[in-house]
């Protein structure tokens, strides 16, 4: 039933964050929590649930050329360090605070969106993550 | 030089939150002057770098459940790219605004636990 339930929602919070232009991990996150991870597995979980949506998504824009690759190099690279000093402190937060602060997160990302549907923007491209 | 940074924060907001860090590049790039459909497309390819150091790095602490990622990501992949379809026929304010107020009552109920 929770197999059932993961693909489900996976398959919902895809819709919803091609749909709406927001990324998939914000709607990862609070699904895995549902799933009954804590904070920091969901966290973790939905980064790699990232990797096959990017691998798609970049797939079909790569064939429009639209990928400006040397800038995906030093994004990266800046990332990577970025990324040890985030999961760091990711680590030393309690699962508890880390969720309110997620869930702080949630809440700036729904005004942004409202903020679109009030000037009466298109939703722009799909961002997972 | 400016490029490496923006990578350096989203990573950073990337690991931190679980997410990839989009919200942060795709405006960013837009302001250092490309078009936002490069802007999301080079975005979206940079965010794999970042969701695969993250799960490395988290998977060191033994954080990651592989079989729930499949689970969620692999009909996430499918859904993005109906998703996606539908969006170019689809500019609903009410929706926008609707899925807003789903995410805020999310947000809402993660801060008070």
């Amino acid at each position: 039933m929770t197999i059932v339930l993961a693909i489900a929602i996976g398959a919902v919070a895809g819709v919803l964050a091609g749909l709406f232009g927001v990324g998939g991990g914000i709607l990862f996150v609070p699904a895995l929590l549902m799933l009954g991870l804590d904070q920091h597995q969901a966290e973790a979980t939905s980064l790699l649930a990232i990797v096959p949506v990017v691998l798609v998504g970049s797939w079909r824009q790569s064939r429009y050329g639209n990928i400006r690759w040397a800038a995906v190099w030093k994004l990266g690279l800046g990332s990577l360090c970025g990324v040890v000093v985030g999961g760091l402190l990711a680590e030393r937060l309690a699962p508890g605070s880390l969720q309110r602060l997620f869930g702080v997160l949630m809440i700036a990302i729904a005004l942004e969106l409202g903020w679109r549907a009030l000037r009466g923007d298109r939703a722009s491209e799909p961002r997972p993550g | 030089m400016a490029v490496v940074f923006i990578g350096l924060f989203a990573g950073f907001y990337g690991a931190l939150f679980g997410v990839g860090g989009g919200t942060i590049i795709v405006p960013a790039l837009i302001w250092l002057g490309q078009r936002p459909r490069v802007a999301a497309a080079t975005s979206l390819a940079a965010i794999g770098i970042t969701a695969v150091a993250g799960a490395v790095f988290y998977a060191w602490y033994g954080e990651v459940r592989v079989l729930y990622a499949l689970l969620v990501g692999i009909p996430a992949a499918a859904g993005a790219l109906l998703g996606t379809a539908f969006q170019q026929r689809l500019h609903n304010r009410v929706l926008t605004g609707l899925f807003a107020v789903l995410l805020a009552t999310i947000g809402l109920k993660l801060v008070i636990g």
